[in-house]
């Protein structure tokens, strides 16, 4: 532990990333948020205590209220998760058009028991999400932060088998 | 049928995000025309009232009086902003994105547009933080405004200053209501608050603050180049311009159509949308989004308009038309709509805290064909101990709205689940009931 940067955990790219974000707003906990996105799309896909820790002492915030703030929030993890994560919309547009289906399917190709599961060999994790605003385009899932729309059983199982 | 359109006329160009295609496409003069001297703040507020321009977020709150009540900063100089409402989570709902993802730089006109009027130098772009698309279309856009000199200091060489900051969300359908919005862009956890004081008030870190959708925003450059009259040429009387609509569910070809105001849902449905899938009938319909009321089959003759809808018991609401066939149940679709409501409220009033957790569970219950038929008027009474503005948000408006309507609409079907013991429809498939939802947010 040499300097500031590595006693905050928190990488140097980072850091100077969010100094830049900081900037953006009259208060520094304004960048509160887009900070954990990054922390978890860096860090391994979710937050871990030590990386909301780190994140405390950035916004110069008490670890509790990052982690009441982080978990808030359902696109924020807080264990774990596989290394893709799969959300399947199961709100009204998409369940009208078989979402359910949708979400048996992804759970049968990734191996994962149930939704919110992650499979035995750490690929996936298959999770129940709400709308995610493209409801003409239903049933459709997010992989990875990318959406996959109009999807028949048959794509879901192309899809998934070959993101594995 | 054949009327004049905007809204989407741009996005069928090729590269129609970049600043070329909407530079070639005419775009950026409207704020030309206001920095060259062509209008004052209050003339621009003046002709988006003129215009009837009512807010596309849900809620129908005329624009141009929403942004009178922004302080004369002569008087109150305190810093100011503007939050763009880009939170899209209303089920049913995806028109914003259409514009932002296709048509970026309309959005930045309207936003700067905007700022001028109610003499904001700030502005944030709330974006939902799974609309990845979307948001990196905005941002990219900024960049090329700013390196134009459209965003940033003296723009257009006048004495307007503006900056367009991008914030992602992170989920939650609560930050889409504009004082959870604001906490959450401050850092903190989307609990909504109380009003007053109004966000004109004392909105982000306790400055004046106006909040519009993105749609709402959209319209803004149109106004000021073609003027109120053109406006209020379209759409209806209390209800002027186009809309986009988004019809999804049953129906052959689901997509987001541009229409006046006052269309009625039964041409959106039959010559947009190709009518209901599978040569089936229309069984129900929610008109604009999970929050409007559920609505009989009968009722498809009904004017796409604020106040039209409002008069049969439902709302206008994002203008998302959901449709079920005649052989899905309407039970169903309240047990799906009242999960979602269950997990999202943030739990501040108990009212919609117990309040959704208890209509998730009865409306489960009578779809498993476990309910009694005192659950029916339970139902009902819940739903009055909710709303009208019995709790610090609308969230719990929303629940109750579609919950009087199912139970005004279709007590039969309720009643025959009961009777029954379970759903006399055949499911689509089997869901998990309640409590497999995990914790509340
Ligand atoms: C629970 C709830 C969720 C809302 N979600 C959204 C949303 O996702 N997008 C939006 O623009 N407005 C949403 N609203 C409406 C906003 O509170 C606000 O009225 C709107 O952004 C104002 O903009 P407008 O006047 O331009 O329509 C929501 C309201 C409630 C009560
Ligand atoms: S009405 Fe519901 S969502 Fe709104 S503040 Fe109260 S508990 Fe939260
Ligand atoms: S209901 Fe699935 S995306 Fe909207």
């Amino acid at each position: 532990m040499t300097n500031d940067t590595e006693q905050r955990g928190l990488p140097a790219a980072l850091v100077t990333e969010f100094e830049e974000l900081v900037a953006h707003y009259p208060e520094r906990r304004a960048a509160l948020i887009p900070a954990l996105h990054r922390c978890q799309e860096e860090l391994g896909g979710w937050l871990a205590p030590e990386t909301l820790e780190a994140c405390a002492e950035f916004f110069e915030l008490e670890p509790v209220e990052v982690f009441g703030v982080a978990s808030f929030y359902p696109m924020f993890h807080l264990r774990p998760v596989g290394k893709h994560v799969v959300g399947v919309c199961h709100n009204i547009s998409c369940m009208l058009r078989g979402a359910e289906d949708v979400l048996a399917k992804a759970c049968e190709v990734t191996g994962c028991e149930r939704p919110g599961a992650t499979s035995e060999d750490g690929a996936f994790t298959v999770l129940r999400v709400e709308c995610q605003g493209t409801c003409t385009n239903a049933p459709m899932f997010d992989l990875d932060g990318t959406y996959h729309e109009n999807l028949t059983l048959d794509d879901v199982e192309r899809i998934l088998g070959g993101a594995r | 049928m054949s009327y004049p359109t905007y809204l989407l006329d741009r996005t069928g160009l090729e590269d129609s995000h970049t600043l070329d295609v909407y530079r070639a496409a005419g775009g950026y003069t409207a704020l030309k025309t206001i920095l060259s001297g062509g209008h004052s703040p209050a003339q621009v507020i003046d002709m988006v009232k003129d215009s009837g321009l009512r807010g596309r977020g849900g809620a129908g709150f005329p624009t141009g009086l929403k942004w009178s009540f922004m302080p004369d900063p002569s008087k109150d100089p305190r810093e100011r902003y503007l939050a763009v409402n880009a939170d899209e989570s209303e089920p049913g709902t995806c028109k914003d994105r259409i514009l932002m993802q296709e048509d970026p730089h309309g959005l930045i006109e309207g936003i700067l547009i905007a700022c001028y009027a109610m003499r904001v130098r700030t502005a944030y772009v709330y974006v939902r933080g799974e609309f990845r698309l979307p948001y990196d279309r905005v941002a990219a856009a900024i960049e090329e405004a700013r390196a134009a000199g459209l965003i940033g200091e003296k723009i257009m060489g006048s004495a307007f200053s503006c900056d367009i900051w991008m914030h992602k969300g992170a989920g939650a359908y609560i930050c889409g209501e504009e004082t959870g919005l604001m906490e959450s862009l401050e850092g903190k956890r989307g609990h909504p608050r109380p009003k007053p004081p109004f966000p004109a008030g004392a909105g982000l870190w306790g400055q004046p603050t106006t909040v519009n959708n993105v749609e709402t925003l959209f319209n803004a450059p149109f106004i000021v180049n073609r003027g109120a009259d053109w406006y209020k040429s379209m759409g209806t009387a209390k209800s002027p311009g186009n809309v986009l609509v988004g019809i999804s569910g049953h129906v052959e070809k689901p997509g987001v159509y541009e229409v006046p105001l006052g269309t009625s849902a039964k041409e959106i449905l039959e010559d947009f949308a190709g009518g209901i899938w599978k040569g089936r009938k229309l069984k129900a319909w929610y008109p604009g989004g999970s929050s409007t009321g559920l609505l009989p089959a009968s009722m498809i003759d009904l004017a796409m308009d604020h106040d039209s809808l409002k008069e049969a018991g439902s709302m206008l609401g994002t203008g998302a038309m959901v449709m079920l066939d005649d052989t899905a149940c309407a039970v169903e679709s309240m047990a799906v709509i009242s999960r979602f409501y269950d997990h999202e409220s943030c739990g501040q009033c108990s009212q919609c805290r117990e309040g959704t957790q208890w209509l998730h569970q009865i409306f489960e219950r009578i779809e498993a064909g476990d309910g009694r038929m005192e659950d029916i008027d339970l139902l009902s009474s819940l739903a009055h101990g909710m709303a009208p503005g019995k709790t610090i948000c609308a969230l719990a408006d929303a629940a109750a709205i579609p919950t009087h309507a199912i139970v005004k609409h279709f007590r039969v079907e309720l009643e025959e689940h009961v009777r029954l013991g379970g759903c006399p429809m055949k499911r689509t498939s089997e869901r998990e009931t309640v409590g497999a939802m995990g914790t509340r947010a």
